[in-house]
């Protein structure tokens, strides 16, 4: 709880000192926001708690369990369906998909019709979970093969730019953003939860090293599909 | 009364959040690996801590920050306080406190980050404690700050994003070079944990009250990107801070060693 309180201090501070020191305006509704704030502060611990006894332990436990089935094809199965699962239903990613639809609208890249635009926003959300998909999906394969993480970023990063070269320029905003809104607060700890078990229980691989790596593919072939998305629409 | 259903709201579009996760995690585990699940009650007990947990802090976070944060962020880019009511865009130092903003708030949301907060933790413990999870948030959070003012200023100035993003990538591969090895991967990871709940929305009220009254820019065009600053940022800044420990270390070392001598 005490914690809790520490974590959110330097936000409470910021906007106390714009409001006060700088627009030099009272804080409107000083009873609701402070109700506010517990509740923020209550969320933030039972959350922590609740990562610690329940999302870490169940991650890592069935990546040793995938490890010792040995079974290639359903850790990858698994890891397809965690990325594109918690993807395809993020909420941050249909308002993203929802605004792209309407810069697209307006660039006179589809038609200007609620069909249009709704057509365009799901098969924007499907095209960014299946990249998502994608990336857990290799960056599993990376743990496993023990390659280093920094030859296929980079390489992530060359497609990232060539793709911005050829992409309608009205796309290249909405798929950079892109990269960072894919990954939610509960698959995040998940992901980590899964990558540093497997990277545990393989022998040779090192949890620091080889264990993280998952959440860096999840945002970053997003990017790429978002403007390949653009260029074929 | 009021404040109870709302409440319920938001614990029914975060279960629906997780509903799709739970289904993927138990399916897998009894239909594949055929197992049962160690601790099978503790299990469900935190995956309910942090249903609540996380109604709880979207519910707060909706009441009283965002609200606030948002209308500070429409009052910072307004023409009257900028001063460029007469039509012309102002120098960009007009802008002052709109970085000064920018930067304080990517910082402080950031520190409040509970997806950060995860991977800190995570990190701390297969580290064997040498990366501290204050001293990781803070790499992050700084990253993030200077993300998001630099994006502002790109807002201001109208450069196109993409020559931000790509001299990013370059700096990121030159320290790639360079940095502590064990490192890397965490890096890179930070990079996308630092933008999800708690960020997105004031960081993106920001842009697009900038994107709408600086003359000239277009909010669909010029309104995005802050986030994308704001997941390249970590990347150096958490590379940056593996560095200085090594070369803190070794200079430790060294001088040591030349006491030692001595």
């Amino acid at each position: 709880m005490l914690e809790s309180v520490r974590d959110l201090l330097p936000i409470i501070a910021v906007i106390a000192f714009f409001q006060l020191v700088i627009l030099r305006q009272p804080i409107p509704d000083l009873g609701g926001l402070l109700i506010g704030t517990l509740l923020v502060v209550l969320g933030l611990t039972l959350f922590i708690h609740g990562l610690k006894v329940g999302l870490f332990p169940i991650g890592e436990s069935m990546a040793h369990d995938f490890a010792r089935k040995g079974s290639l094809f359903w850790l990858l199965a698994f890891a397809f369906a965690l990325g594109f699962g918690t993807t395809v239903a993020e909420p941050a990613l249909i308002a993203v998909a929802d605004e792209a639809s309407k810069v697209a609208a307006n660039g006179g890249m589809i038609e200007k019709t609620e069909e249009a635009m709704q057509s365009y926003a799901d098969g924007l959300r499907l095209t960014v979970a299946l990249s998502v998909g994608l990336a857990i999906v290799i960056g599993v394969l990376r743990i496993i093969k023990g390659w280093p993480i920094q030859y296929l970023i980079v390489a992530g990063y060359v497609g990232v730019v060539t793709m911005t070269f050829f992409a309608p320029p009205e796309i290249i905003g909405i798929a950079y953003d892109s990269g960072g809104v894919t990954t939610s607060t509960i698959t995040v700890p998940l992901v980590t939860a899964l990558g540093v078990g497997l990277a545990s229980s393989i022998q040779g691989r090192n949890p620091l090293t080889d264990g993280f790596g998952l959440i860096a593919f999840a945002s970053l072939t997003p990017m790429i599909f978002v403007m390949g998305y653009g260029m074929i629409l | 009364m009021s404040y109870l259903s709302h409440f319920l709201t938001s614990l029914l579009s975060t279960i629906r959040d997780v509903l799709p996760i739970a289904i993927i995690l138990f399916g897998f585990q009894l239909v594949i690996l055929r197992k049962q699940i160690p601790n099978l009650r503790q299990i469900l007990i935190g995956f309910v801590f942090v249903l609540l947990g996380l109604a709880f802090f979207l519910e707060g976070l909706e009441q009283a920050l965002f609200p606030l944060g948002k209308l500070m962020a429409e009052q910072l880019t307004a023409p009257e306080f900028l001063g460029i009511t007469d039509g012309g865009n102002g120098s960009w130092a007009n802008y002052l406190w709109v970085y000064v903003f920018a930067f304080a708030i990517g910082f402080s949301t950031t520190i409040a980050e509970p997806s950060l907060i995860a991977v800190a933790i995570k990190a701390n413990q297969v580290s064997g404690g040498a990366i501290g999870t204050w001293g990781l948030r803070i790499a992050v959070a700084i990253g993030v700050a200077v993300g998001i003012s630099l994006g502002a200023y790109r807002i201001v100035t109208g450069t196109p994003l993409h020559y931000f993003i790509i001299t990013g990538y370059i700096l990121v591969v030159i320290q790639t070079l360079y940095c502590p090895k064990t490192i890397i991967a965490l890096a890179y990871d930070s990079g996308g944990v630092t933008t999800s709940t708690v960020t997105v929305p004031l960081v993106a009220a920001l842009g697009l009250g900038l994107a709408n009254n600086i003359p000239g820019r277009n909010p669909l065009l010029d309104g995005f990107g802050l986030i994308a600053f704001a997941s390249l940022f970590p990347i150096m800044s958490v590379m940056g801070y593996a560095q200085l420990s090594e070369w803190r270390a070794q200079r430790d070392k060294r001088s040591r060693s030349e006491n030692e001598r001595n």
